[in-house]
């Protein structure tokens, strides 16, 4: 039987990472998410699997060392919370620029500004539009429970390679901190020297030999025809992303006439509010996306028909529910219900907000 | 006698290393950077170490250090190049990491980095060309500029109240226990461009020691920020940099 073990969120990032074959992590206190480098410090990885793990001076340092060693093909990574991934908006566009793949968890708290150190899913937008400046995406993936937190690691490496582009673990504080049963995976050895140069040698920095031309990673291209072309296979890579890889799951939504949209930790609460209504009579479903970027606008679709309406719940003012309404193009009523800065729902504050759209 | 008379293999006294590509350099005439350039491609050519070299180039004028140097290379945001050198080496132990900075990348923006990364003794190497100016962006103060010196954000002369004081982060940096090598040198005459050779050879033998951070000044000259010849700019830099910014190793251990 496969190993289970009870532990935080946090926790199980660091697991994730040190049992997926990372090669590196880059990171700096911020609560509520800094046992994910406690757990590596403790672990040492360095002496087992090789792989680094170094506290760095500032958020803006860590991804910066996270651009540095994904520059030379390495499975490296970095985690913060909100705040600290704003400092890391400017190398988050920079990753995205050059095309590099790393993997970066944010541990959302309640904002704006230095906020709360209670949860919050306030960093939708920061998270799915942009965040740093110009037109580019990363794939954003939503945890909602600490297995998801392992098993994201590994899953955000194989897409960001896969694509060549920056990958986000869009957590929260109560996924962070909440404590659960995880099954860990079979462990995948890091890949070695050669085995990077089979998989990323036409772009990573692994040394000018004389059989191939020196490999450069930069985002600058002072031409604005060649930065065109750049923007435009970026949006091409991006289409396809969106075409290919979709994540969702659903929640007693066969018969549905009703639906609760939500992710992460919110998708949690909404699936227990459904067992209520459910008990009460009433057809009520739950679309959680796992995926962010891309937005599972397909599995929405197909649920459009069967619906009455829509409630979409988060730990935000209201900034997921934009993504929903633009899918759902005033075909059936989009109502919203959040708490925000540090405050979480509670099962019966959803089922109440529900029972107010029905009326 | 004809030019084409004396182009002959028994007359050639000098060839550029293979290491420097045949790229035109965008660099004005008289400007230290493409002598350092060439000063790091003979090293690593000498030292036989293509293979094994990464380079980080800067925001500023040395952006396009990668243009001319036939290594792999990688691109930092501003002031940035010494975390990026250090997760490249601790992922790459085996690797010759250098980063070549300016001084507002270095001193200005990139302070906290520059410093954190000496100071945990990164076994990498910093080169630092400090002319004193924004050169780029078309001659603004930096953080070494001196007192009463003329840039277009200082168009009265650096004033100490208004703007502080020149910075001497080189010294600062000597400071660190992280730091093995730190030397200041220069590259307006052969015998400096000697000096300097020999210092950017200890700091790549040193980063394969496990001594600690190897840090390479260079003083150099901006003609088109200082609005000075060539020749008149070097006499400027002996004048005024060499008596603030004294030439000569501040810690070698």
């Amino acid at each position: 039987m496969a190993e289970k073990i009870l532990m935080k969120g946090n926790e199980a990032v660091a697991h994730g990472a040190i049992r997926c074959g990372a090669d590196g992590y880059f990171g700096y206190p911020i609560t509520p998410q800094s046992e994910v480098m406690e757990t590596l410090m403790e672990e040492k990885p360095w002496e087992t699997t090789g792989m680094v793990v170094l506290q760095a001076e500032s958020e803006t340092a860590s991804i910066n060392m996270v651009y540095g060693g994904a520059c030379t093909g390495k499975k490296v990574m970095t985690s913060s919370s909100s705040l600290g991934i704003s400092l890391m908006a400017e190398g988050l566009s920079y990753l995205a620029g050059a095309e590099l793949p790393c993997v970066v968890v944010n541990v959302m708290r309640g904002g704006p500004g230095l906020g709360t150190i209670q949860p919050g899913q306030a960093d939708y937008f920061q998270a799915v539009k942009g965040g740093g400046h110009g037109d580019y995406k990363m794939i954003v993936l939503a945890p909602a429970s600490a297995q998801d937190m392992y098993d994201f690691v590994d899953t955000a490496f194989e897409l960001a390679f896969k694509y060549r582009t920056p990958a986000m673990i869009l957590s929260d504080g109560v996924i962070g901190q909440m404590m659960e049963k995880v099954e860990l995976r079979p462990i995948k050895p890091r890949r070695t020297n050669e085995q990077i140069i089979e998989q990323c040698g036409e772009w990573a920095l692994t040394g000018k030999t004389a059989d191939r031309k020196r490999n450069l990673i930069t985002s600058l291209a002072l031409d604005p025809n060649v930065m065109s072309a750049h923007n435009i296979e970026l949006q091409k890579k991006y289409k396809t992303i969106m075409e290919n890889e979709q994540q969702y799951t659903t929640y007693k939504t066969e018969d549905a006439e009703y639906l609760i949209v939500a992710y992460g930790s919110m998708s949690r609460i909404a699936e227990s509010v459904v067992d209520t209504a459910r008990e009460n009579g009433i057809k009520l479903g739950v679309l959680r996306p796992i995926t962010l970027f891309p937005y599972p606008e397909k599995a929405l679709e197909s649920l459009i028909p069967q619906l009455k309406k829509i409630l979409v719940v988060e730990m935000s003012a209201g900034q997921m529910v934009e993504d929903v309404k633009l899918v759902v193009n005033g075909r059936v009523p989009v109502e919203f219900y959040g708490k925000c800065g540090g405050l979480i729902p509670s099962p019966d504050d959803v089922y109440e907000a529900f029972e107010k759209i029905l009326k | 006698m004809d030019i084409k008379d004396i182009i002959k293999p028994e007359n050639k006294v000098y060839g550029k290393t293979p290491l420097l590509t045949d790229a035109v350099m965008h660099y004005c005439p008289g400007c230290t950077h493409g002598v350092v350039h060439k000063i790091i491609a003979e090293v690593i050519e000498e030292m036989g170490i293509q293979d094994k070299t990464i380079g980080i180039s800067p925001v500023g004028c040395a952006v396009l250090a990668y243009n001319y140097l036939d290594i792999d290379w990688e691109q930092a945001a501003h002031g940035r190049a010494p975390a990026l050198a250090t997760a490249t080496k601790r992922l790459n132990p085996d690797k010759y990491v250098f980063t070549y900075q300016g001084d507002g990348d270095l001193a200005s923006i990139g302070a906290g980095e520059v410093m954190h990364a000496c100071n945990r003794g990164e076994n990498i190497v910093i080169i630092f060309i400090n002319n004193a100016i924004y050169g780029m962006t078309g001659g603004q103060m930096a953080p070494t500029t001196l007192l009463g010196q003329v840039t277009a954000t200082t168009p009265y002369g650096r004033n100490a109240e208004l703007n502080g004081y020149p910075l001497k982060i080189t010294e600062l940096l000597a400071q660190l226990d992280g730091t093995c090598y730190v030397t200041r040198q220069s590259a307006q005459t052969p015998a400096a461009v000697r000096k300097t050779k020999k210092a950017i050879r200890k700091a790549f033998e040193n980063s394969m020691m496990n001594k600690g951070t190897s840090f390479v000044e260079v003083v150099g000259t901006c003609n088109s920020g200082w609005k000075l010849s060539p020749v008149k700019a070097n006499k400027w830099m002996e004048e005024n940099m060499f008596p603030f910014y004294p030439l000569g190793d501040m810690k070698d251990r």
